[in-house]
Formats: structure tokens, sequence, C-alpha cells
């Protein structure tokens, strides 16, 4: 047998540079994006690489993982990398490559974009094709909002860049919380506790401290050795459910959508922002999620036309105003929207500054 | 093959359906089919049917391998076993044609053959395979170069921009910094001994290409803190229209310097007339904004290092948290020894003070962030708040009597 081999990390990054990469690490001296979907990148030396930023799913099969790297192989010497929005890039150091490439591109039905003033790939979880905790389906939201906005994936069209996020529970592995727009999975019930598999599977304890509300309280009959929720305390965080398979708390109808808006992550002009509560409750409709598809459609209009040159969605809403943003967009403002949680305080408001 | 009405309509559409991507391979897989008939199944349920998971591993690690089981085991058998597997990514998500074949021929013989590039932490993933195919499955990739990612209550898998290999806004060298602190965290990245997760993320500049400041416990962001590089005659060729703004990443044809670029500086730190840009860089906050909008023209100052930020995190419990200043500037440089020592010094800390399942973030919070900063041996330092207090409930502690007493205006560190 081969000898067991553990804790070499990763493969160092360097073997995995093209030549043009290499001779010119630290070198590069600026950037166009010479079409949606295209960037040059211009060395102290004059070198050039053009990266090609094309659509992913995120989930591929070793097939299409293959299908990636043969047009690699035809155009960019078997050199790629995927951006952190989980595109791909085909990275070409021969300018004359980008047209046949092009063509290669559409004819695969592999679209090219995300770049610049887009909406670029949604970053999203794994829903229901691989979470034991989901809401709501992760891939199949993503695909049907990207099908409807695809307009603007591959083109530079909007004010700003628009970051759209999902994660399909409050766990939020896709750390949603500061997306242009957050679309959210979340549970509307409180967890169903099973007290035969409870006493086998969970520490009491431990499930009882999971609870951020102080909902969980050991069972009053100790025989059961089991825990009851105090319903009312409940916001459906699932935390408890993580600790212990013996709460779930799932339910086909109460379940949804919830949009959170005006989140962003870079500092240019003004700080990173928190997503805000637009709209807590969608329903999950598969397999195209259609009342999702039309609201986030109508936000992403909304502040098409309404924000100026360079504003991200974050800046419009809090240069018009929340209560603006409410009524332009028509989403009702109900007891959801103000927040009642830790830091609530914050949020409120404790000025005149406002519009009617 | 199952019969797939719902998913089917997912089929169509511009953007590239994972549907048909899946059904492909459903043809080879029996588990995919039946991944595929569970899925449909959830589609028409709106539920999931993956149980709670499991602890399985390989030998000696205790991280990487997020168990997953189906609930429809008899009906999808395909699924009984379906477990995820993170392989720890190359720094800036590079790769060569070669080296996805090899991950994808080891993937065939031993999983399902679905990946994710990546997941959300940054870990190529690889989704669905049974207990006795993960120690073989480990060890054929190790002996091509790859090792399992973190999960659980361990070090995970840093993730970087891409960084110095091609951005000019690079400030300092993110592939290499992440390399070397995945590598020097490996037991810890593997054997989960942590009160809680433990995220670094590198981010090469301000406009925080990995999100360092919403999803790291310790972000790192690149930072300058001399001037601004002015290219006069390339802000001119801005202002005439023979540029484009932003490299041409947006709709309009021509910048208007005054109004998109000086007038929107956020701290007025800015001046045009017409044919010189001027730039009070004391009072520049780096925002990258004017650099973005005319990258031929503007460029970061050459005194290059990092800030380091603590403390963020998704909502799970307390409520999300942003990663917030603790060092304005640190020079960094290979192999970023200063960056793993203080590194040791927050996680020893937090190891000791934390409770089961606290970020640190929520742990400074917990304790306040005058012990965090001793125990760590960090100054207070004005930038790591927006303001200072407003309530008069301060402590004094011996420290600063005795500093007072000798004469110091204040006591800062040991």
């Amino acid at each position: 047998m081969a000898e067991r081999i553990t804790d070499i990390g990763p493969p160092h990054y360097g073997k995995f540079l093209s030549p043009v990469i290499k001779e010119n690490y630290g070198k590069w001296v600026s950037h166009e994006i010479i079409e949606p979907g295209i960037l040059k990148h211009v060395a102290e030396s004059g070198a050039e690489i053009y990266s090609v930023r094309v659509a992913s799913p995120r989930i591929l099969t070793t097939l299409q993982a293959r299908d990636i790297c043969e047009v690699a192989d035809k155009y960019c010497g078997g050199y790629l990398r995927f951006t952190s929005r989980h595109n791909f890039e085909l990275l070409v150091s021969d300018k004359a490559k980008l047209e046949p490439l092009k063509a290669e591109l559409a004819k695969r039905g592999m679209p090219k974009g995300g770049t610049g003033h887009s909406i670029t790939n949604i970053v999203h979880t794994q829903g229901w094709i691989h979470c034991h905790t989901p809401a709501i389906d992760a891939s199949g939201v993503v695909k049907s909002v990207m099908d409807d906005l695809f307009e603007y994936f591959g083109s530079h069209r909007l004010p700003a860049q628009v970051r759209i996020s999902l994660a399909c529970c409050l766990n939020m592995c896709g750390a949603v919380h500061c997306s242009d727009i957050a679309i959210l999975g979340v549970h509307r019930t409180p967890p169903k506790v099973n007290h035969d598999r409870l006493r086998h599977l969970c520490e009491i304890p431990t499930t009882i401290s999971a609870c951020p509300t102080g909902a969980i309280r050991p069972h009053p009959d100790k025989s059961l050795k089991s825990v009851t929720v105090n319903e009312e305390r409940c916001m459906y965080c699932g935390n408890c459910y993580t600790m212990c398979p013996a709460m779930p708390l799932f339910d086909p109808k109460k379940g949804g959508v919830a949009l959170l808006v005006g989140g962003k992550v870079s500092n240019a002009k003004s700080p990173p922002m928190f997503s805000r509560l637009a709209v807590p409750w969608i329903p999950n409709n598969p397999p195209r999620w259609p009342e999702v598809v039309q609201t986030i459609r109508k936000i992403l209009i909304k502040y098409a036309e309404g924000a100026n040159k360079y504003e991200r969605v974050a800046e419009w809403i809090e240069r018009i105003g929340w209560e603006k943003f409410f009524e332009v967009c028509d989403i009702p403002f109900t007891y959801q929207h103000i927040d009642d949680y830790k830091w609530a305080y914050d949020t409120y408001r404790t000025s005149m500054h406002f519009k009617f | 093959m199952h019969k797939t009405p719902l998913l089917d309509q997912l089929e169509s559409g511009p953007y590239p359906s994972f549907v048909k991507d899946l059904k492909r391979l459903a043809a080879k897989k029996p588990q995919v089919n039946d991944l595929l008939g569970q899925l449909e199944r959830s589609y028409k349920e709106k539920i999931t049917h993956w149980k709670h998971g499991g602890i399985v591993g390989v030998l000696g690690y205790g991280s990487g391998i997020i168990g997953r089981y189906s609930d429809l085991p008899d009906e999808f058998p395909g699924l009984e076993h379906f477990h995820t597997m993170r392989i720890n990514h190359p720094s800036g998500w590079f790769y060569t044609t070669q080296a996805i074949r090899e991950v994808c021929d080891i993937w065939d013989q031993y999983g399902s053959g679905i990946l994710n590039m990546h997941g959300a932490t940054g870990d190529l993933v690889l989704l669905g395979t049974t207990t006795d195919n993960l120690e073989p499955c480990f060890q054929a990739l190790a002996h091509k170069g790859w090792d399992i990612g973190g999960s659980g209550s361990a070090m995970r898998s840093p993730s970087c921009c891409v960084g110095p290999a091609r951005c000019e806004w690079a400030m300092f060298d993110t592939l290499e910094a992440c390399y070397e602190c995945t590598q020097h965290f490996q037991f810890d990245l593997h054997r989960p001994s942590f009160p809680y997760k433990y995220k670094l993320k590198f981010s090469g500049c301000p406009n925080d290409c990995v999100a360092a400041v919403a999803r790291a416990d310790q972000s790192h962001i690149g930072v300058w803190r001399d001037d601004i590089k002015i290219d006069q005659s390339a802000v001119k060729a801005y202002d005439g229209g023979e540029l484009k703004p932003r490299g041409g990443a947006t709709p309009y044809a021509k910048l208007d310097v005054k109004a998109d670029v000086v007038d929107l500086c956020p701290t007025g730190c800015m001046s045009w007339d017409g044919k010189t840009l001027k730039i009070d860089n004391k009072n520049c906050n780096h925002c990258m904004h004017c650099i973005n909008m005319m990258p031929q023209a503007l460029k970061p100052g050459s005194e290059r290092g990092v800030t380091i930020l603590m403390g963020s995190h998704a909502p799970i419990l307390e409520g999300a948290q942003m990663s917030w200043v603790i060092v304005p500037f640190m020079e960094v440089e290979p192999p970023f020894d200063n960056i793993k020592e203080l590194t040791e010094r927050i996680i020893e800390w937090w190891a000791e003070n934390g409770k089961n399942r606290e970020r640190v973030g929520e742990l400074i919070l917990r304790l306040g962030m005058r012990t965090f900063l001793e125990a760590v041996g960090l100054p207070p330092v004005p930038q790591s708040v927006i303001r200072p207090r407003a309530n008069p409930f301060f402590y004094w502690k011996q420290e600063d009597f005795d500093a007072e007493a000798a004469g110091k205006k204040y006591y800062t560190t040991k």
C-alpha cells in the first residue's frame, strides 16, 4: 500500500499560474473591461492578459468540469480560475483567440458576463440538493432569478454593480447579510419536539443553551428527559435543530423566502453595510418561484430608475430614505420590519429627518 | 430514470442549468439519478429529504467531511450515504486543466461526480460519496497533492482574492499570505479544538473581493498610507472622454471628473479645476472610489500593508457582525510571521475564554474590547471606533493608576 499522506495542505497556487501571470506577478499596472465579461490587464512590461468571465451554476458535474477544461485547453493553454462569486475565468494570453473563444462559448451555452455594472452570479448555498436545514431550494431559485435577469448579466447597464446572494436558511452559510439583494429561506414554525428521539439523540443543556431567546426549558415531566418550547418566544432560527436533530422546524406551507436589500462589502464611497429587511415573506413556490423573481425584478427596476450614477442599492436607499424605498417599490411596511432583536435600538429614528 | 417533471422546467432559459448538467451524469451514475429523484420529491413536497448529518471522517482528521444521509434510502438507495468532502482550494482559485481533470478522475472513481466550484468558504466541494470511499478518495487526492479543508469547530480553509496574480490594486501578496497561513494552521484545520469556527480571509484592497469584512473572524484588507499616485495626463484623458469610466465597466460613455469623482469622494479631499486633480492625501480614507473610477490615472500609494479587522460572522446567533479594525496598519511580507503570531495569540485567548459555539467576535463583545486588546497585546487606537462611547460607564484598572503615578499620560499596553 502506498504511503499514507496527511496535512500537506492545498497545492501551492504557483503551480497553476500561466507563464504571463507568473512573469508579471505583482507588476500589473491597470485594467480595462473591453466588453461585458472580458477584462484586460496590462503589466509594467507591456504584457497583457485577457480574462473571459463565464457564468456557472456553481454545482458542476465532472462532465461539465471536463467541458470547461476542453475550452481552457483550446484557448488558454489550460489555465483558468474561479471567482469569489463562483464564475470561472478563462485566462487568455493571445488576443487573437478571443473571438474564436467567444464563438465557442456561445455555441456551448456558456454565457460570458458578470463584470462591472452587471448582475453577476448569485452566491448561494446547497438547498434541497444537499442540506438538512433549508427552508427553500438554492440552485433552483438562483436559476430562476438569473434567467429572468439574464439581460443584466452580459451587460453594463445598471448604475453600479448589483450583488445578489442566496442562503436557504438563517444559518446563512452563504453569508448573504451584506448583499445588494439577499434572498433568504425562512422558517416560520417553532420546532416540533420528538420526545422519544430527543432523549436518545440530544444533550439537554446544550439544546437549551442553543436558544438565543430562552424559549427552550427542561420538560416539567422529568421522566421524559426532554424539553419544551415556549412557542411565542421562538423566531425560528433553527439553532436548536442544529444542536438537536429531534427538533425539526420544517413546514412546507409556512416556510418561504425573505428579501433583504441594501448591503455592500466594498468600501467605495460608503462603508460596508448590512442588508436590511425589505420583504418578510414570499411563498416558497418551486420550480420557478415566480413571486420571488417578480419582486426582485421590481426592486431592481426601481433602483435602476431611481439611482444616481455609480450609486449602489444601499446608497440609493439611504439617500431617498427607507420610507421612500417602501413607497417607490410598493412594498408594505409591516411589524416584521421593525427590529425587536438584540441590537434593535440603533435602527429606531430619533430625529425629525423623515419624509411623508 | 426517475421522472422529474418539476425539475425539467429548470432546463430551459439562458442561464446554465444545473438540472441539464446533472441529467447528463445521471445516465452514467445511478446515485445522480437518485439525487434528481429525491430533489424532485423536495420540489413537490417543499421540504428537504436530507437527515441531520452524522459524524464521519477520514483517519486522524476531525473535519472536512460532512456526513449526509437521505431520509428516503429505500426509494433512493444511491443516497443512503451521500457525504460531502471539502477539498482545500488553491489560493485565488487558480487551476490548470490537468489539475481539475485529476480531481475529476478521482471523484468519478470514488464519488458521485458532482462538484461545487466552490463552497461558500472557498473549498472545492465534492458532493456525494459513501463512508467506505472517504479514506481511499482522500488518499488518492493526497497523492496528487490535495488535502481536505476545514469544518466544524476548527480553522476553516482560508481564502483570498486574485491578488497580485492579476490585479494592480493588491496591497500585499494575498495568495502567499493565504497559502502560508493555511499551511501554518494545518493541525487546527484538520483537528477541531476551537470553541467554534475560525475564518481567515485576505483581500488585497478596500474593494474587498472576498468579503473579508463580512465573513471572516479575522479579516485582512490591503491598504496604503501614503499618497495616491496621479497621472495628470490620464486624468485629462478621462475628462476628455478618451478613457472610459471604470475601465469601461459602466453604461456611461464619459467620466465627469468633478461630479463622478471629486463630488462623490466621501471625505471631500479632492479638487479638480479642469486641468489638475489634487488630493489632500492626509484626509483620504482610502475608500477606492476615485481609483475605481480612473484605474489608468490613479494608483494606490507605495507604503503598503494590511489592516486587520476582527469579529465578523453571519446572524447566528446574537445577530450579524462585521469585522472591526484592531490593527490599522501592519507591514507584511512572506512568510507573514507577524500575522501568524497575532492569530495564534488571538486564538489562544478565545480558546481559553470562549464558550461552546461562541465566535470570537461574540466573545469580544461579551468580555469587552479592553480585555481582548490587553490579552493579545494591542494598544487602543482611534481607528478602531467610529466614535467614542457616549455613556459615562467606564472602568479604571490598577494599571491605569500605576501609569498615572509614573507620570505617563495614560496606560496603553504592558
